[in-house]
C-alpha cells in the first residue's frame, strides 16, 4: 500500500499519507488511472518542503466513492519522467508544477507556462512572449483573438491556425487574470477574509467554491455541520446551476443570432437571481455561504416564495426550450458543431458537463456525494454526441432536474438550529480534500495545515482547468465562425483557471 | 429625380424600422425610428482615427464606397420617371459601379493588415461573386422579355404582359430582396448585431473605420437598402399614376423593413458554409426566370 484512500471531505494527518520514491509514485498512479475510466486525477500538486518539493496526487475512484492519495518527495535538481507522456490528463498539472518549482520533465510534450503565477520559478518568462505553436506555411494563416474579449467578459488569448475558414489548431493561452488567490488564502488570516476569497475564485461559481471551502474548513476543524446548513448549500448550488444554465442558453442563442431565445432566456435568469437576493441579500450569492454558520436560514415563507417563482418560471422555460429545440435554423448550428469524442474527453480528463456530453459519467453529486445529494439519489444526465447540441441539451435537462430537486427539498424544510458549537482551530499537520459538483463540474480544494494548525498550503482546482483543452479540441476542423458558439457552449472560467 | 428623393427619404427610416421591429419583437421598447440617422450625424461631426499601419487606400476607400453607392442610386428609376442617369445598358453600369465600391471597401479592409478584416473581406468577396450571376441572369431575362436594355424602359414595359410575367416579377422580387440582404449583410447571411468578430462578414471589415469614414459607410448602407427596395417596387409599379404609386411605394418599404425585422427576430443565422450554397440558389431562381422569359417571348422551342 503506497497510497491512502479517503472519503470526500475527510481530514487525515499528513503523516498518514504514505510516501514513496518517484518510481513507485509514477508507476502506481499511472497504473491506477490508465484503463480505468471510473478513475481520474482530481488534483496533483507540489509544495515546498524544506529544500525539496513534495508532490501530492489525488485520484478519485467513482465506483468505490474513494479518493486515493499518494505522495512523493522530489528534489528539483533531478529531471523527472512525466506522467503526461503516458496519460494526457496530467498535462496541465505537470506544467503547473514545472512553472511553480522549476522541476524539469524530460519527456513532457508541451511544457509551456500555465498562468504565469506571481511566485513562479522562472521570472524571466513573461506573458508577452508565450511560446505559441506556429506554422511556417504559405497556405495556412494564423488568427489571434484577444486578450481583450469582444464580449468584454474576461481576458484570454486564442491563437488559431486556419486553412481558409477551417480551424486546424487552436492554442489557448491564459494567465491574464492571475491574482495569486492560493497565496492570499495563506496570507489572510481571518476566516471571513478567506470565505470572501473563496467566493471570488470564479464569479459565476460563487456558491460552488464557497461550499467547497466551507467543507474543507469544517472538516479541518472537525465541526459537525448541521442538516439545515447543508440544506441551504444544496439549495443554493441548484439555484446557481439553474441561473447560470439559463444565462448560457441565452448566450448560445445570441451567438447564433436567435434574438427571441436570447432575450427570453436572458429574462428568465432574472427571477432566479432575484430570488437569491430575497434570500441572501445578493443576486450573485455573495455572502450566502459561510463555514460553520447558517447565514440566512431558509424559512417556510421563503419556500413559499420560491415555489411561486418556480411555478411561473417552469412553464415559460419549457415553452422557450421547446421553441428553440424545434427551430431548424438553430438546430443546424448546434448539431455536429464542436464535437469532442468520448475517447478524447477521457484522455484529457474532462469533468462535469464537458465529460457528460460524451457519455462519460463524471458527476461528484453521484460519485462522491455530499450535502443532501445522497438523499436526492442523483442520476447524472448523459449525452452521447459531444457536440454543441449535447451541451445545450444537458443544460436544458439539468435545469429541469434542478427544479425537481428544489421542489423536493423545499417540501420538507430543515428547521434552523441555533449553533451551540463554534468553529475551533483546524487540526494541526493535516490534509483535507473536498469535492463539490458546481454547475460547471467538479471543484476540488485541498488544504494542508502546519504544526500550529495554521493553513500552510491551499490548492484550488476549478473544472475549467481540465476543460479548456476540451474546447481547443472541439473546434478542430470546424469553421472559425463556429468558434464563438463552441466557446459559449462550454462557458469556461478564465479567473477560475488563472486563480 | 423623383426616385432620388424617394430613395433618400426611404433611407432615413428603413434601418430604424428594422431595429424597432426587432426591439418590440424581443419585448423591449427600442430606440426611435430616426436613431440610426442621428447616429450617423453624430459620426459626421467626429474626427477619424487612422491606424499607423494603414496607407492611403484605407483613407480613400470609404469615400469611394459611398460615391459608388451614390452614383448607382442616380441610375435607379421610379415608374415612368427616369433616373438622373439613364442610358442603354445602365443596369450593367449599376452593378459594376457598386462592384467598384465593394472592391475598394475590400482592399481598404485588407490594408489594415488585421487578420479579422482579411477574413471578412474574403467572405464578402465570395458572397458578392456568387450574387453577381443571379443579378445578371435576372436583369438579362427581363431585358429579353421586354426587349429593352435600360432600367427605366425594362420596368415600364414589364407590366404589359400576361399573368405569367407577374409570376416572374414575384420571383424577381425574391431574388432582389435576397441580394439586398446579402449586400447589406443582414440575416440570415450575416448578423449585424453580433459582437463576435469571428462570425462577422461586413461588420468586421469596418472595425478600423471611425468618425466621418464610418458615417459614410453607414449612410451608404442605408441608401443601398432603399435602392434595392425601389428596384423591387419598380417590378410591380409599371404605369400606375404617381398619386397612387408614391403611397404604395412607402407602404411597400415599410412592409419590407418590417419583414426584415421579423426574419431577424425569429430565426437563427445560417452556418457560414451554407451561405455560399444559399446564394448560389438565387442564381438558379434567376435561371427559372430566364426560362420563363424564353417561354413567354416564344424563343423556347
Amino acid at each position: 500500500m503506497n497510497y491512502i484512500s479517503i472519503k470526500n471531505n475527510q481530514t487525515i494527518l499528513l503523516s498518514d499519507i504514505p510516501e514513496s520514491n518517484y518510481e513507485w509514485f509514477y508507476d502506481k498512479n499511472i497504473d491506477l488511472v490508465s484503463g480505468h475510466p471510473e478513475r481520474h486525477c482530481v488534483n496533483y500538486f507540489g509544495y515546498k518542503s524544506g529544500n525539496n518539493i513534495k508532490l501530492i496526487c489525488c485520484i478519485a475512484d467513482d465506483s468505490t466513492h474513494e479518493i486515493l492519495i499518494s505522495t512523493c518527495l522530489v528534489n528539483k535538481a533531478h529531471d523527472l519522467e512525466s506522467f503526461t507522456n503516458k496519460l494526457l490528463c496530467f498535462e496541465k498539472f505537470e506544467r503547473e508544477i514545472h512553472e511553480n518549482f522549476g522541476i524539469n520533465y524530460i519527456d513532457h510534450p508541451w511544457l509551456k507556462p500555465v498562468r504565469y503565477a506571481n511566485n513562479r520559478f522562472d521570472k524571466s518568462q513573461v506573458i508577452a512572449n508565450y511560446p505559441f505553436y506556429s506554422i511556417d506555411s504559405e497556405e495556412l494563416h494564423e488568427v489571434g483573438v484577444g486578450p481583450i474579449h469582444a464580449g468584454i467578459i474576461e481576458p484570454g488569448h486564442f491563437r488559431f491556425i486556419c486553412n481558409g475558414e477551417q480551424i486546424l489548431h487552436l492554442e489557448i493561452q491564459l494567465g491574464y487574470q492571475h491574482r495569486g488567490i492560493e497565496q492570499l488564502f495563506i496570507k489572510k488570516k481571518k476566516l471571513l477574509q478567506r470565505a470572501t476569497l473563496a467566493e471570488s475564485i470564479a464569479g459565476d461559481t460563487a456558491v460552488g467554491h464557497s461550499v467547497t471551502f466551507a467543507h474543507v474548513w469544517e472538516s479541518l476543524c472537525n465541526f459537525q455541520t448541521s442538516r439545515d446548513i447543508e440544506f441551504s448549500r444544496t439549495l443554493a448550488l441548484e439555484l446557481e446551476r439553474i441561473a447560470i444554465h439559463v444565462g448560457d442558453l441565452s448566450g448560445v442563442c445570441t451567438d447564433v443570432a436567435y434574438q427571441l431565445g436570447s432575450s427570453v432566456f436572458g429574462r428568465l435568469r432574472t427571477p432566479i437571481i432575484n430570488f437569491l437576493q430575497e434570500w441572501g441579500g445578493n443576486r450573485l450569492t455573495k455572502g450566502l455561504i459561510r463555514p460553520g454558520r447558517n447565514q440566512f436560514p431558509f424559512t417556510s415563507a421563503l419556500a413559499e416564495r420560491l415555489k411561486q417563482v418556480l411555478d411561473i418560471f417552469e412553464p415559460e422555460f419549457n415553452e422557450m426550450v421547446e421553441k428553440l429545440f424545434s427551430l431548424p435554423s438553430a438546430l443546424s448550428r448546434f448539431e455536429r458543431t464542436g464535437v469532442v469524442s468520448n475517447a478524447d474527453a477521457l484522455s484529457i480528463g474532462a469533468v462535469g458537463m464537458a465529460a457528460r456530453m460524451t457519455n462519460l459519467n463524471r458527476d461528484i453529486r453521484s460519485s462522491h456525494p455530499f450535502s443532501f445529494y445522497p438523499d436526492l439519489n442523483h442520476q447524472p444526465i448523459l449525452k452521447r454526441h459531444g457536440d454543441v447540441y449535447s451541451r445545450v441539451q444537458i443544460r436544458r435537462e439539468e435545469v429541469e432536474q434542478s427544479i425537481s430537486y428544489i421542489r423536493k427539498l423545499i417540501s420538507k424544510i430543515e428547521p434552523f438550529i441555533v449553533q451551540e458549537e463554534i468553529l475551533k482551530t483546524p487540526k494541526p499537520n493535516s490534509f483535507c480534500l473536498s469535492l463539490v459538483e458546481g454547475w460547471r463540474g467538479e471543484i476540488c480544494h485541498c488544504a494542508l495545515t502546519d504544526k500550529n494548525g495554521e493553513l500552510m498550503f491551499y490548492k484550488i482546482k476549478d473544472p475549467s482547468f481540465h476543460n479548456w483543452l476540451a474546447l481547443a479540441l472541439s473546434v478542430r476542423n470546424n469553421e472559425i465562425s463556429d468558434f464563438p458558439i463552441c466557446n459559449k457552449s462550454f462557458n469556461l472560467s478564465y479567473s477560475g483557471h488563472d486563480l | 429625380m423623383l426616385s432620388l428623393i424617394l430613395i433618400i427619404l426611404t433611407a432615413t427610416f428603413f434601418t430604424g424600422i428594422i431595429i424597432r421591429t426587432k426591439s418590440i419583437a424581443s419585448g423591449r421598447k427600442g430606440p426611435g425610428i430616426f436613431q440610426p440617422v442621428k447616429d450617423v450625424i453624430r459620426l459626421f461631426k467626429k474626427g477619424t482615427v487612422y491606424s499607423e499601419t494603414s496607407s492611403f487606400v484605407f483613407r480613400i476607400a470609404p469615400t469611394i464606397y459611398f460615391s459608388s453607392v451614390f452614383v448607382a442610386m442616380l441610375v435607379v428609376p421610379f415608374g415612368q420617371s427616369k433616373g438622373i442617369i439613364s442610358f442603354n445598358g445602365d443596369f450593367i453600369f449599376f452593378a459594376y459601379v457598386l462592384g467598384l465600391g465593394k472592391f475598394f471597401s475590400i482592399i481598404g479592409a485588407m490594408d489594415t493588415g488585421s487578420s479579422f478584416e482579411g477574413m471578412g473581406a474574403s467572405r464578402e468577396a465570395l458572397y458578392s461573386m456568387f450574387a453577381e450571376p443571379a443579378f445578371f441572369i435576372l436583369m438579362g431575362s427581363l431585358g429579353l422579355l421586354t426587349g429593352y436594355t435600360s432600367f427605366q424602359e425594362i420596368f415600364s414595359a414589364l407590366h404589359l404582359g400576361s399573368p405569367i410575367s407577374y409570376a416572374l416579377a414575384v420571383l424577381a422580387a425574391f431574388v432582389f430582396l435576397m441580394i439586398a440582404m446579402i449586400e447589406n449583410s443582414r440575416m440570415p447571411i450575416d448578423d449585424p448585431k453580433t459582437h463576435l468578430e469571428l462570425t462577422m462578414v461586413h461588420e468586421v471589415m469596418i472595425l478600423d473605420n471611425s468618425g466621418f469614414d464610418l458615417g459614410l459607410i453607414l449612410t451608404a448602407g442605408f441608401l443601398k437598402f432603399a435602392i434595392y427596395g425601389t428596384i423591387i417596387f419598380n417590378l410591380f409599379s409599371g404605369t400606375i399614376a404617381y398619386e397612387y404609386a408614391i403611397p404604395m411605394f412607402f407602404a411597400m418599404q415599410l412592409f419590407l423593413a418590417f419583414a426584415v425585422g421579423m426574419i431577424e427576430s425569429f430565426m437563427a443565422r445560417f452556418r457560414m458554409n451554407q451561405n455560399a450554397q444559399f446564394i448560389v440558389v438565387l442564381s438558379s431562381v434567376s435561371l427559372l426566370i430566364f426560362f420563363g422569359a424564353l417561354l413567354i417571348s416564344g424563343k423556347f422551342i
